[in-house]
C-alpha cells in the first residue's frame, strides 16, 4: 500500500482518474451555490483523488501532491479561513458569521452573502481535503521525509517509471 | 443467554417499529415540522429558511445557505472536529518527526 | 414503484450489516461495511436528501473506507473470536 504499484496498469489509469475525481471535487465547490454540493463533499473528493495517488504510485512519488508535513498547516489554514471570515464580519460590527454587516461599495448586501459563502466553502474544503490526506498519512505511520517502518522488505525491482 | 439475546433484540426492534408507524408520512404538508407556525403559535425557523433564502443569499440552492449562512457556526463546529481528528493523529501517530 | 426500490434497498441494508458483523475475514468485513454505507446513502437520496445522500457517499463510502483498509493493513487480516 506504501509501496508503488507494481502494474504499470493501475498506475496509468489511477493517474488519469485522480484528476478527474480532483476536477469534479473543485466543481462541487464552485457549483455548490446552484447544485448539491459544498465544501465538505468537495474537500472529501480532492482528498480521495490524493489517497487514490497515494495508494498506487506509492508514498514517496505522490508527494508532489499534498505533502505529508505541509497537510496539518494548510488544514490549519483552511479552519482559519472559516473562523477568520467570521471575525471580519465582527469587526464591521455585525454578528458572528454575518457576511452582510461587510460595506462593499457598489455591491449589494445579497451578492456579498453570495461571495462571502464561496469564501467559507474554500475554507471548509481546504481544511477537510488535507486534514483527511494527514489522518490517512499518520495511519499508515511514515515518517516525512525518513524511512518509514515498511520500507520495502523484498523488493520487487524498480518502481514503473512512465 | 443467547436466546435472551435474541428476545431483547425483538423487543427492542418491535419497539422501534411500533414508535415508527405513528411518525407522519414522508412528505406530509401538514406535519408540525412544516407548518407556519408550530404548536404554541411562534413562527417556525424553517418557514423563513424556505421563503427568504433567495432573497438573502441570492443562492438558489437553498441548502447552501442554511449550511454556510444561517447555520454556520454549527458548520464551523463540523470543520473543527475534523481538523481536530486530523491534530489528534498528528500527535499520537506520527513517528520520528523530531529525532 | 418507488416502494419496491426502496423494499430492495432495505433488504440490501439489512444483507450486508449481517455480513459486515458475522464475516471472519476483516477485510472482506470493511468492504461489506462500505457497502452498507453506499447503500444507506442511496436510500437517502431515494427519500429527497440528495445532500446528505452526497455526503455519506464521498465520506462514508470513499474515506472511511480507505480508513478501515489501512487499519487492517497496520494490524491483522483475521478476527479471533
Amino acid at each position: 500500500m506504501t509501496n508503488p504499484s507494481e502494474s504499470v496498469i493501475i498506475v496509468v489509469v489511477s493517474r488519469a482518474l485522480a484528476r478527474l475525481i480532483q476536477l469534479f471535487g473543485i466543481y462541487v465547490i464552485i457549483h455548490g451555490h446552484y447544485s448539491p454540493g459544498g465544501g465538505f463533499q468537495g474537500g472529501a473528493l480532492l482528498a480521495a483523488g490524493v489517497i487514490l495517488l497515494r495508494m498506487t504510485e506509492g508514498y514517496r512519488e505522490s508527494q508532489t501532491e499534498t505533502s505529508t508535513a505541509a497537510a496539518i498547516p494548510l488544514a490549519s489554514l483552511g479552519a482559519l479561513i472559516f473562523a477568520g471570515t467570521g471575525l471580519v464580519t465582527l469587526a464591521f460590527g455585525g454578528y458572528y458569521m454575518d457576511y452582510g454587516a461587510v460595506p462593499v461599495p457598489g455591491v449589494e448586501e445579497p451578492i456579498v452573502r453570495y461571495y462571502g459563502i464561496l469564501l467559507v466553502e474554500f475554507g471548509i474544503g481546504l481544511a477537510v481535503m488535507t486534514a483527511l490526506v494527514a489522518i490517512f498519512d499518520d495511519m499508515l505511520g511514515q515518517a516525512p521525509g525518513g524511512d518509514g517502518e515498511h520500507a520495502p522488505a523484498e523488493s520487487t525491482g524498480a518502481p514503473p517509471k512512465i | 443467554m443467547r436466546i435472551l439475546n435474541y428476545i431483547l433484540l425483538a423487543v427492542f426492534a418491535g419497539l422501534l417499529i411500533y414508535a415508527t408507524v405513528h411518525l407522519p408520512a414522508r412528505g406530509d404538508a401538514d406535519a408540525p415540522m412544516h407548518r407556519q407556525e408550530n404548536v404554541v403559535g411562534d413562527p417556525v425557523a424553517g418557514a423563513y429558511f424556505i421563503s427568504n433564502a433567495y432573497r438573502d443569499a441570492a443562492t438558489p440552492n437553498m441548502v447552501t445557505v442554511v449550511l454556510a449562512d444561517y447555520r454556520s457556526v454549527d458548520t464551523l463546529g463540523e470543520v473543527l472536529v475534523v481538523f481536530t481528528a486530523g491534530v489528534c493523529c498528528f500527535l499520537i501517530l506520527r513517528r520520528r518527526l523530531y529525532d | 414503484m418507488n416502494w419496491l426500490v426502496e423494499l430492495v434497498l432495505y433488504l440490501l441494508l439489512l444483507t450486508t450489516a449481517i455480513l459486515a458483523l458475522s464475516v471472519r475475514d476483516l477485510l472482506a468485513g470493511a468492504a461489506a461495511a462500505t457497502a452498507f454505507t453506499f447503500t444507506m446513502a442511496l436510500l437517502f437520496v431515494s427519500m429527497g436528501a440528495i445532500d446528505v445522500g452526497f455526503t455519506e457517499a464521498v465520506v462514508g463510502a470513499g474515506i472511511v473506507g480507505v480508513y478501515f483498509i489501512a487499519a487492517v493493513f497496520q494490524t491483522s487480516r483475521r478476527t479471533r473470536d
